[in-house]
């Protein structure tokens, strides 16, 4: 598939955005993290930006943006649709937690409850956005429960980070706050893990027999319907060496999981500004890292579409 | 609506011969010349006269290859939307651009909602979507629904365009859903198949495989080759002297 | 099936209005023609849809029908005449006035009329008004005139026409309802491309058998039911080898034979004589047979007669031989045999029998007999038609090759000793054909052309002897392109392939104006594509002349060819003109009866172009030539073409078209002129047809019935049988000649070539090319074949087309390939004798071995067509044309001695391009990417506007759905271009047919 930027954008700033306002809204409920008012605006309003700009970006990504309006009216089939509802109805408990937090320093009572709503929210809105994937048969890659694990760790403990990192910054951090990217960080590297054996492992059922129905032999394309390509094979037919792929995989391993879990790990032993400047560089290392582990995510799927133009599996 | 229809009344699809198709790609630019102006006006081209062009396109022919030496077998293969049942093409839809209509079973885009996120041509195995990039709208294979009620054609002519263009008669239209309809009959007769069944989609569309080639006499009734006839001593051409009237 | 409207809300407008109005006319995206409905909205073109009742197509339409609208919009369109102010070929011109224009070309031509007409070389191309143009020439007064046949199939029609009467190509088909085998010999498309597609899925619906005979396994091909992978240019070696078997096992139709063919006549025995190889004639000059009931000769014709067709007589001291045991006795030869043939042929011994086994079973265990009473020649009544059902077709593969006229004639013999020509299941003819063996006309111009004198006929025709020939007392060539000279004699459609290296070189004589029309002739129509754009635009360095000094060139398009013309006549595309598709010309009949059709304008040109043909007529009132001007010095057809159409009479009562004559317009083939023909031909949806009696359908050349009836209509002369010729004594004597007698003397130089190529039966010899290069240096074939969506080089200016192929591979053996070290998309250079090309291959295992081919002319040079200069057809497409010599490499062949023979088959002139010999080798690494020649971009012609970067045609026709961005289609927007003659109008012009949509 091909690796389109605003969605690629899309997926990993959302993703971390709603796993940070997640996280900020269970701890912030459960008391862990103080009612501070500018740690709250600055936490939640890179929760929500990281969300909007997302969601803004994955816009771009439309023929025509401005009927972006639309996509929310088939949630009863749509995973697309229901994303963009529950996306939309987040924002309200967010936004209520939010006034709650940032004008009133409150976080219990009525203003946890919307906690507790906006976090579910987050986390369901993830699930929606993995099951944009999961649920398309003809990716063989993305048709599989990892990549609901994948979007929901990952959001998870990018938001962990980025959360971690915010609280340095306050000079909030306890250790449950150092903690949660040293838990979380593993977890999601499993998961990655865990998928890539998966692809490599497994292939579509779908093969060149089966998509053409012709038996006795493998197929083999001879003329594609159009000498030059075409918006499927630009879409679908995106292919990346095998060779690039395992090194972008070793950068995704470097860059998304060991050295912001070295760096997660760190923010436990030195004190701040030590372990602030090293929450950043957790930061920064999972954003650069997620940017190839997403691009992966959709360059290493194989549409089924690709069978008729030449491809040995999907 | 993206949520399918529980069933349709009828099942409109085509019939594709694989035993006939030879490739002419006929249907593939009738298809064009008819949709340019129809429904779905237009079938955009990017840069038509020069490098890397890339034209919306309904119908497209491959050819393919399988089978080495001897067996090997050279096949032409048309694909247009299967007009799925099972047609998540629909239903992933956020806008309700997508729809496959209950009374026909035809799949279509209503161009009008589609904000074009492209998530319907992520969502067909077959790749009968096609995006219209200056539009920024989708767009597919019609069934030529204007054409096949349409009143201001003879009714000879209501049929989809790359069905009464095909010179070599390998496409053919018609009611899948009912058993008894003229389509239905040909794809019992000849074990027309699903395309990738495995993927659960249900195509209405079928394809007939290419029939076994009549590679020995004995396929044909006929011995494998010639005894020289009896010469009776007279010659190899001993037996022409029979008497001959003009 | 008429389905009703479904109730389902959705606001989908099931019903829209397709057109204001619907026109009929007849495709020209090639040259099939088949019947189309243009449905026209607003003006422009919405839809064009085959025309079901029209005879050829019957409703469908092929992927280049399809497409009419993006020719017909083309952003190469031309749009007034056109005027070359820099160096030829810089494709520097000035746009001037038809009037300027037809002043100028009246000036060149008129010149040349009142000294030496033979100084215009008029050549047509991809005509379809031959019979005007020819017309032409001959009031002109040029022998050297012809259109594309002699670098087409020539080989076929020739073959044909002087063996069976009639020929593959177009003039005969399949009996695709009742055959139940189907033999087909190099087929990729053919002129006949709808009615095969439509055909070979009839057989397959019937479970009949379908055997393809090529190197390549691709369309055709890949659905028959067995292909045989043959090696090019031996179908001839396979046919005897087929012969062979069915001789040696008695299966023959002895029957057929002795009823339909000269089989039974008997052949003079006198090796070094005079009549050697004749037919034995009687007194009164008929050919003689040997009467087994009475022992004794007889009239070979004779209905009571019981032939015998062994044995050895002597008749008043002759030794004679039946024709039938000379060709029986030939290739019976161990020769000839399937074991020694196979290898030679790239098959097996085994399915060379088993193809013979599966004819014979066929033809004898399957024969079908129709319940149709008809009456022979000679008045016997049959009660039912019996039929061989064995169908056979052959084209290209077969002709062009230098060996192809006997091929062609090895498969009519193979037909006719299987007794499957002209009846039921088996190959039948379309009228106008049969026609006498060979047709009637001789070729004229035998005084090589005299200043302002028409020619004696016209300059296309069929010699029978030595003396019908073109050439002078020394034996030398009377015309530009040879033809009909000793090197060539049977060329019934010249050699246009070789007029701009004669022309060039001057050789038999210089031109002062070269005069053509639709034909390519500096891309992709010409062999030595890179020589002849140099003789185009050499000059003599003594005079700084170019040594042909002018050229007058009509196109439609900006081709290739427009840069090298000195003055253009801009055409108008077939959507805007009156044409007409004559029985005088190539018609487009069926088995079941014949048919014509005209094509007449849909929309209105709106530039300033005009009908070529109109031009033409213009052109000979202008130079007063008789037939187009009046006494009084006046144009005789002021209305141009459609007038022309109704009005011109070639004989009394025959005209260009054979529906609606006669004043009330109820006569048919013979009658006077209607002033309403046009508008009944329009009513009729622009064609006329007739229906033969189904006592009529079959055995044509001996049907009483129908030999009347053609008679009636003008398409043959006397209704005498025509007898099919399995013994060609025209062909003995042109050998007998080569051989020293007779009164014409054959230059020593050729003899020895007429002498061998000249066999009254059929022969195979190696193609030229292959015998005389280093086979080990070039160990391949190299072929093209056209696809079946581009039409030679002009489908690639056509938006939808060139998007289904825009670059041309290399197909390649995998096999072959791999053993060479090649990969699939790698590039490579591929040389032969002559040249080196280099290009991209596609490795398949559809293709003879020894074999690499590609699809024909869809390179492109860069700019030509007003395609933008990265255009794929320009960077990574190629010709194979570069690869071709027009003459054969000196000599090894034994042919001649030292001297270049043009590349082509030695009766009939036909370009040999399928001989051509390559070795292929892998490209460096650095190389890849480019096709390699590349040449200098062409200009743009003047006021011609840029292609466009987007199309959004169609979208005027659904406003709903056009968010008002504008439609970016070259004329769509831009219909401004000149006033614009308009095409003149026939003097009655018919009301346009409406109809309810
Ligand atoms: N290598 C190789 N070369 C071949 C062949 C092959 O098999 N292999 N085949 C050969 C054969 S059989 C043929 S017939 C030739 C064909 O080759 P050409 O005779 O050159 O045919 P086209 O390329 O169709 O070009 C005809 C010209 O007619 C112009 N034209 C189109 N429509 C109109 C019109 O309405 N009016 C006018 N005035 N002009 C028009 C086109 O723009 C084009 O310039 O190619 C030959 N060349
Ligand atoms: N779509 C389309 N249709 C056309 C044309 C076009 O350009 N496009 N051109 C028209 C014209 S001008 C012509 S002349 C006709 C020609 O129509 P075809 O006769 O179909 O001509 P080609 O495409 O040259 O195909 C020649 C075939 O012969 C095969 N062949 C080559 N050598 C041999 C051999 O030695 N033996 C055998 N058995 N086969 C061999 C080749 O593989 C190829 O399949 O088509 C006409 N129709
Ligand atoms: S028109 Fe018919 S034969 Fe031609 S490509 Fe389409 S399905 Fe095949
Ligand atoms: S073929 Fe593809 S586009 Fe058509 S209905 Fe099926 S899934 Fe949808
Ligand atoms: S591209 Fe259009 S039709 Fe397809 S899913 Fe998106 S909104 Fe629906
Ligand atoms: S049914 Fe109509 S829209 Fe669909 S492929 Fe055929 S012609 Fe095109
Ligand atoms: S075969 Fe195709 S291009 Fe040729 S006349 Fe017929 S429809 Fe037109
Ligand atoms: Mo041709």
């Amino acid at each position: 598939m091909h690796p389109a930027y605003s969605v690629i954008f899309f997926t990993t700033a959302s993703g971390a955005g709603y796993g940070m306002l997640a996280l900020m809204a269970i701890l912030g409920t459960a008391g862990i993290l103080p009612a501070d008012r500018w740690f709250g605006f600055v936490g939640l309003a890179l929760a929500l930006g990281l969300i909007t700009a997302g969601l803004l970006s994955s816009t771009f990504h439309l023929g025509r943006p401005e009927r972006a309006w639309r996509a929310v009216s088939q949630w009863r089939s749509s995973w697309l649709a229901r994303e963009g509802v529950l996306a939309i109805l987040t924002y309200i408990p967010a936004g209520l937690f939010g006034i709650g937090w940032v004008f009133l320093e409150q976080t219990s009572g009525f203003w946890g409850v919307m906690g507790v709503l906006a976090a579910i929210g987050a986390f369901l809105t993830i699930v929606c956005t993995s099951m944009i994937y999961r649920s398309l048969k003809p990716i063989h890659q993305w048709h599989n429960d990892w990549t609901i694990a994948g979007y929901v760790a990952l959001g998870f403990a990018s938001g962990a980070v980025a959360l971690s990192f915010v609280a340095h910054l306050f000079d909030v951090a306890g250790p449950v706050v150092k903690a949660l990217p040293v838990a979380l960080v593993p977890v999601a590297w499993a998961v990655k893990t865990g998928y890539w054996a998966f692809i490599d492992r497994t292939r579509s059922l779908s093969t060149s027999n089966t998509a053409t129905g012709l038996r006795g032999g493998e197929v083999r394309s001879v003329d594609w319907p159009h000498t030059q390509e075409n918006y499927l094979q630009k879409e679908m037919g995106f292919q990346v060496a095998r060779k690039h792929a395992l090194k972008l995989r070793t950068i995704a391993h470097g860059l998304t999981f060991a050295v912001p879990l070295a760096f997660a790990v760190l923010t436990l032993l030195v004190p701040n500004p030590l372990a602030g400047i090293a929450a950043f560089v957790a930061l920064a290392s999972i954003a650069a890292g997620l940017l190839a582990e997403r691009w992966l995510f959709f360059a290493e799927a194989k549409h089924t579409v690709t069978l008729f133009y030449g491809a040995k599996a999907a | 609506m993206t949520t399918l229809p529980t069933t349709t009344t009828t099942k409109l699809g085509l019939v594709i011969d694989l035993d006939t198709c030879v490739g002419c790609q006929a249907c593939v630019t009738n298809c064009k010349e008819w949709n340019t102006g129809g429904h779905s006006a237009p079938l955009t081209d990017l840069n038509p006269y020069g490098d890397k062009v890339d034209g919306v396109w309904f119908n497209r022919v491959h050819t393919f290859e399988y089978g080495l030496g001897e067996n090997a077998r050279t096949v032409n293969f048309p694909k247009s939307c299967l007009h799925c049942e099972n047609a998540a093409c629909v239903t992933v839809c956020p806008t309700g651009a997508s729809y496959k209509r209950s009374s026909d079973g035809i799949v279509l885009v209503d161009h009008d909602k589609c904000i074009g996120c492209k998530l319907c041509s992520w969502a067909c195995p077959y790749g009968a979507r096609e995006f219209d990039e200056d539009e920024g709208v989708m767009k597919k294979c019609t069934l030529c629904v204007d054409r096949i009620y349409n009143e201001n054609l003879d009714e000879v002519d209501r049929q989809p365009a790359c069905v009464i263009t095909c010179p070599s008669k390998a496409r053919h239209f018609g009611d899948l859903g009912d058993p008894d309809s003229d389509v239905s009959k040909l794809v019992a007769e000849r074990g027309g198949y699903d395309l990738m069944p495995e993927q659960g989609y249900k195509p209405t569309n079928k394809y007939l495989p290419p029939r076994p080639r009549k590679l020995t006499g004995a396929a044909i009734g006929a011995q494998e080759s010639l005894q020289p006839v009896k010469t009776n001593g007279k010659g190899f051409l001993g037996w022409v002297d029979k008497v001959l009237t003009r | 099936m008429a389905l009703d409207h479904p109730v389902e809300g959705d606001g989908v407008d099931t019903s829209p209005t397709v057109a204001d109005e619907v026109k009929y006319t007849t495709c020209y995206m090639c040259a099939c023609r088949c019947g189309i409905r243009v449905y026209v909205k607003d003006g422009q073109i919405r839809y064009i849809q085959g025309n079901k009742n029209h005879p050829v197509n019957k409703g469908v339409l092929c992927a280049k029908g399809s497409s009419g609208i993006m020719q017909h919009y083309s952003p190469a369109r031309l749009s007034k005449p056109l005027k070359r102010v820099g160096e030829r070929g810089s494709g520097e011109f000035v746009e001037i006035e038809w009037d300027e224009a037809m002043a100028l070309a009246t000036d060149w031509l008129g010149a040349i009329r009142k000294t030496d007409p033979k100084k215009l070389a008029f050549f047509t191309g991809r005509d379809q008004s031959q019979s005007l143009t020819g017309w032409w020439a001959t009031n002109f007064g040029t022998p050297n005139f012809a259109a594309h046949g002699g670098f087409c199939s020539v080989n076929m029609a020739a073959a044909g026409l002087y063996s069976i009467g009639g020929s593959f190509w177009e003039f005969g088909e399949p009996d695709w309802d009742n055959a139940k085998y189907f033999m087909m010999f190099g087929v990729a498309e053919d002129h006949d491309s709808n009615p095969i597609k439509t055909g070979i899925s009839k057989l397959k619906a019937r479970g009949a058998k379908f055997v393809s005979v090529n190197p390549t396994k691709t369309g055709y091909s890949a659905v028959a039911d067995e292909w045989i992978g043959i090696r090019p240019g031996t179908d001839g070696l396979f046919v005897f080898s087929l012969i062979h078997e069915l001789v040696k096992a008695g299966k023959v139709d002895l029957e057929y034979l002795v009823r339909y063919t000269n089989a039974h006549y008997l052949i003079i025995q006198a090796p070094g004589q005079a009549d050697d190889g004749l037919f034995l004639r009687d007194a009164d000059d008929v050919p003689l047979c040997w009467d087994q009931v009475k022992g004794a000769p007889a009239k070979a014709l004779d209905p009571e007669v019981s032939p015998a067709l062994t044995g050895e007589y002597t008749v008043n001291g002759k030794q004679v031989i039946p024709a039938f045991q000379l060709m029986a006795g030939r290739y019976l030869d161990d020769q000839y045999a399937p074991e020694a043939v196979a290898e030679t042929c790239g098959l097996t011994a085994d399915q060379i029998k088993r193809i013979a086994a599966e004819l014979a079973h066929v033809a004898f265990e399957e024969a079908i007999e129709l319940p149709i009473e008809w009456t022979d020649w000679a008045g016997r009544t049959h009660k039912t038609m019996k039929g061989r059902p064995i169908a056979m077709h052959a084209m290209r593969g077969i002709s062009a090759h230098s060996n192809g006229f006997h091929t062609c004639r090895a498969i009519h013999l193979l037909q006719m000793i299987l007794g499957t020509v002209e009846v039921p299941g088996g190959f039948r003819f379309k009228p106008p054909f049969p026609k006498p063996i060979p047709p009637n006309p001789k070729p004229a111009g035998k005084d090589g052309g005299k200043a302002n004198t028409p020619l004696a006929g016209a300059p296309l025709g069929f010699p029978t002897q030595p003396e019908d020939l073109l050439v002078d007392d020394n034996g030398n060539p009377l015309r530009i392109d040879k033809a009909y000279s000793w090197e060539n004699p049977l060329s019934s459609h010249g050699l246009m392939h070789m007029v701009i290296t004669n022309a060039w070189k001057g050789d038999p004589y210089p031109v002062d104006v070269l005069f053509m029309y639709m034909a390519n002739m500096a891309w992709n129509s010409t062999m030595n594509t890179k020589g002849v754009m140099e003789m185009l635009t050499d000059k003599d360095p003594a005079t700084g002349e170019y040594k042909i000094p002018k050229i007058i060139y009509s196109d439609a398009y900006a081709s290739e060819m427009v840069a090298y013309a000195d003055l253009v006549f801009p055409d108008t595309t077939y959507l805007e003109r009156w044409d007409c598709i004559s029985l005088l010309d190539r018609p487009i009949c069926e088995a079941d009866g014949p048919a014509d059709a005209i094509r007449q304008p849909v929309v209105e040109p709106g530039r300033d172009v005009r009908g070529f043909q109109t031009v033409l007529l213009d052109l000979g009132a202008r130079l007063g030539l008789p037939g187009m001007t009046n006494e009084d010095g006046s144009a005789k057809f002021p209305g141009g073409y459609p007038d022309y159409i109704v009005n011109h009479e070639r004989m009394p009562g025959i005209g260009p078209l054979a529906g609606w004559r006669g004043e009330n317009g109820d006569q048919h083939g013979r009658g006077a002129k209607n002033p309403d023909q046009l508008k009944k031909y329009v009513e009729n949806e622009c064609f006329w047809q007739g229906h033969l009696k189904p006592s009529q359908k079959y055995y044509k050349f001996a049907n009483r019935e129908y030999l009347d009836y053609a008679v009636e209509m003008g398409f043959i002369g006397h209704a005498d049988q025509i007898v099919l010729q399995i013994y060609s004594e025209i062909m003995q004597k042109f050998r007998n000649a080569a051989r020293g007698h007779g009164t014409v003397k054959v230059p020593e130089q050729h003899r020895a070539r007429v002498d061998t190529y000249f066999d009254p039966m059929p022969i195979w010899y190696m193609p030229f090319e292959e015998a005389s290069v280093d086979t080990t240096e070039f160990p391949m074939h190299a072929l093209t074949q056209r696809p079946m969506y581009m039409y030679h080089s002009w489908g690639s200016q056509n938006a939808w087309l060139r998007q289904i192929m825009n670059q041309n591979r290399l197909y390649m053996h995998a096999g072959t390939a791999k053993a060479q070290g090649i990969a699939d998309d790698d590039w490579v250079w591929v040389t032969s004798h002559h040249g080196r090309i280099k290009c991209q291959v596609r490795l398949i295992e559809g293709v003879n071995p020894q074999t690499v081919w590609t699809w024909n002319a869809i390179g492109k040079r860069k700019g030509a067509w007003n395609l933008k200069e990265d255009a794929p057809e320009a960077t990574k497409g190629f010709l194979l044309n570069h690869l071709i010599s027009e003459l054969l490499p000196e000599d090894k062949t034994g042919a001649g001695n030292g001297y270049r023979y043009s590349n082509s088959d030695p009766v009939t002139g036909q370009a040999a391009w399928f001989d051509l010999r390559v070795k292929v080798e892998k490209a460096a690494a650095d190389e890849f990417g480019e096709s390699s020649p590349q040449f200098p971009v062409l200009k743009r012609p003047p006021n011609m506007a840029e292609s466009p970067d987007i199309s959004r045609y169609g979208a005027q026709f659904n406003p709903d759905r056009n968010g008002g961005k504008p439609v970016e289609n070259s004329v769509v927007v831009k219909q401004t271009v000149g006033k614009g003659a308009p095409e003149p109008k026939p003097a009655a012009q018919p009301a346009p047919k409406k109809e309810g949509v």
